[in-house]
């Protein structure tokens, strides 16, 4: 039995077209995608299948599932239950016992090959993987288990990807990564203590879209959202530029807005879209609130020394940054990154009717 | 007590990186091509890092026309032309009131404000039902 489309499902509803395309502009921002691409992206996921998801949660604090369900764009309700069927998630669902373990191996069973398996939480590995466990099983024995019938895989947060909190020094469950256990898969992963919620929802819209995963960097990661460091896209970067410092945390330097450096943030080293997508609704990120980035999205972030230490030295040149990046430069750059994405926007230039396969290209 | 009893100033000039110039060019290059060829063109604000008052900045120097328009689905949008004909400020809010996307649309009439063919052909076919039961 295969999953209405989408669209069938909207209908259904109510929603009207008008609706869905609010919906997809808000995905393609999200998405960093052409602003204009929103009526691409509704023409393919109004006809997409909604794939069985199963969710499996290790060793973890739950706060990538609190993450999700205050995920501000699309409302998680309208992501659950009208884009994805989820099939099992622990902590979500209604059923329990016996009961949620039977709809986790009829949706392995019914939708072998094809569902999407995101994890979230690191997997402990030592003494047999003893010191996690569910419904009895062990969480290795679990995800082994559900990896062989899944077209890919997420790893939902800090722990998920890199080993996270558990995998901090002396790590003494042996927690490690689910690409650390998993080779014959592919393996999105979306880093984070906790991910920014945008990003879960965003690339699974990204996968429900193309098809495919998105353009990952070399920890796995989605460009789209960790391509660029938190330093790039920070509003306070010209304090940087300039010198200007807060050497305390209530000295005239933080009062006035400068830049954290020297207070220990992580922003140069630290690639994920904390400084455009923000956190709360958009309301701000961390440094906005006048505490530097911790790196969270980082793999070993807790055993990277201090959060209150300064990286060990500048991260670039300051003098030929301030010189190449000059004011109006740097703004100009930025503002062509959005809005010129190469051919997506040389074919919405030449009035060309924009499809998912040119989103595709890159 | 309210934000305003906090000492703390955000130093704005100083905050500025240039960011809402650079734009403002941005916009009068996108209006050139629209008035030369007719293309349509949006700009996502949420992805240029701006500072709260560079942002303020924006609004004040784009100004407010004479149209403006709401939808109600799926929480409100708001969308007004701004002072200069043609350029749009688009903001989608989802039905908890958060901003899921903010767009400067260069148009004669934002796209999402026209009929969609399936919402028309749907109406007809609400309205064919209708008369039908009527008989």
């Amino acid at each position: 039995m295969e999953h209405e489309t989408l669209e069938q499902r909207l209908h259904e509803q109510g929603i009207s077209r008008r609706s869905f395309l609010k919906f997809c502009a808000a995905m393609a921002t999200m998405m960093a995608l052409p602003p204009g691409s929103a009526s691409a992206i509704a023409a393919t996921l109004a006809k997409v299948k909604r794939p069985s998801v199963i969710w499996l949660s290790f060793q973890e604090c739950t706060g990538c599932t609190e993450s999700l369900t205050r995920s501000h764009s699309p409302t998680l309700e309208s992501m659950i239950f009208d884009m994805v069927s989820l099939d099992y998630h622990h902590t979500l669902q209604a059923a329990s016992g016996h009961a949620a373990e039977q709809a986790r191996d009829d949706a392995m069973k019914e939708f072998h090959g094809k569902y999407l398996l995101l994890v979230d939480g690191s997997i402990p590995i030592k003494d047999g993987g003893v010191y996690s466990t569910i419904a009895g099983r062990t969480n290795l024995d679990m995800l082994l288990e559900a990896a062989e019938g899944a077209a890919a895989i997420v790893a939902v947060g800090s722990c998920a990807a890199f080993g996270g909190l558990p995998n901090a020094q002396p790590n003494p469950t042996g927690a490690v990564a689910v690409s650390d256990l998993i080779k014959d898969k592919p393996i999105i992963n979306i880093s984070g203590c906790p991910p920014i919620p945008a990003v879960i929802t965003g690339v699974l819209a990204h996968y429900l879209t193309f098809g495919a995963l998105p353009a990952l960097d070399a920890l796995g990661r989605p460009k789209a959202f960790y391509g660029e460091t938190i330093h790039d896209r920070c509003y306070r970067r010209p304090m940087y530029e300039q010198g200007k410092f807060a050497r305390t945390f209530d000295d005239e330097g933080a009062r006035n807005g400068w830049c954290l450096y020297e207070l220990g943030c992580k922003g140069p080293t630290t690639h994920n879209a904390c400084a455009t997508t923000k956190w709360n609704g958009g309301t701000s990120f961390p440094i906005e609130s006048g505490h530097g980035c911790i790196g969270c999205s980082e793999p070993k972030f807790w055993d990277a020394g201090s959060f209150y230490a300064p990286l060990p030295a500048p991260t670039a040149d300051i003098a030929s940054v301030a010189k190449t990046a000059a004011v109006v430069g740097a703004a100009a750059a930025v503002i062509a990154g959005a809005v010129d994405r190469g051919k997506k926007t040389q074919l919405q230039q030449s009035l060309v009717k924009l499809t998912v396969e040119d989103l595709k290209g890159d | 007590m309210s934000l305003d009893d906090i000492s703390i100033k955000v130093a704005a000039d100083l905050n500025s990186i240039g960011s809402v110039d650079a734009l403002l060019n941005e916009i009068a290059t996108r209006l050139e091509r629209f008035i030369a060829s007719g293309e349509t063109a949006m700009i996502d604000l949420k992805s240029l890092p701006f500072s709260p008052s560079e942002y303020e900045a924006l609004r004040t120097a784009l100004g407010r026309g004479e149209v403006s328009a709401r939808l109600e689905t799926i929480g409100d949008s708001e969308l007004y032309e701004t002072h200069y004909a043609g350029v749009w400020w688009v903001t989608h809010y989802n039905v908890e009131g958060d901003v899921i996307a903010d767009l400067i649309e260069i148009a004669a009439v934002p796209a999402i404000l026209h009929s969609q063919p399936e919402d028309v052909q749907d109406g007809l076919e609400r309205l064919q039902r209708t008369l039908s039961q009527e008989k």
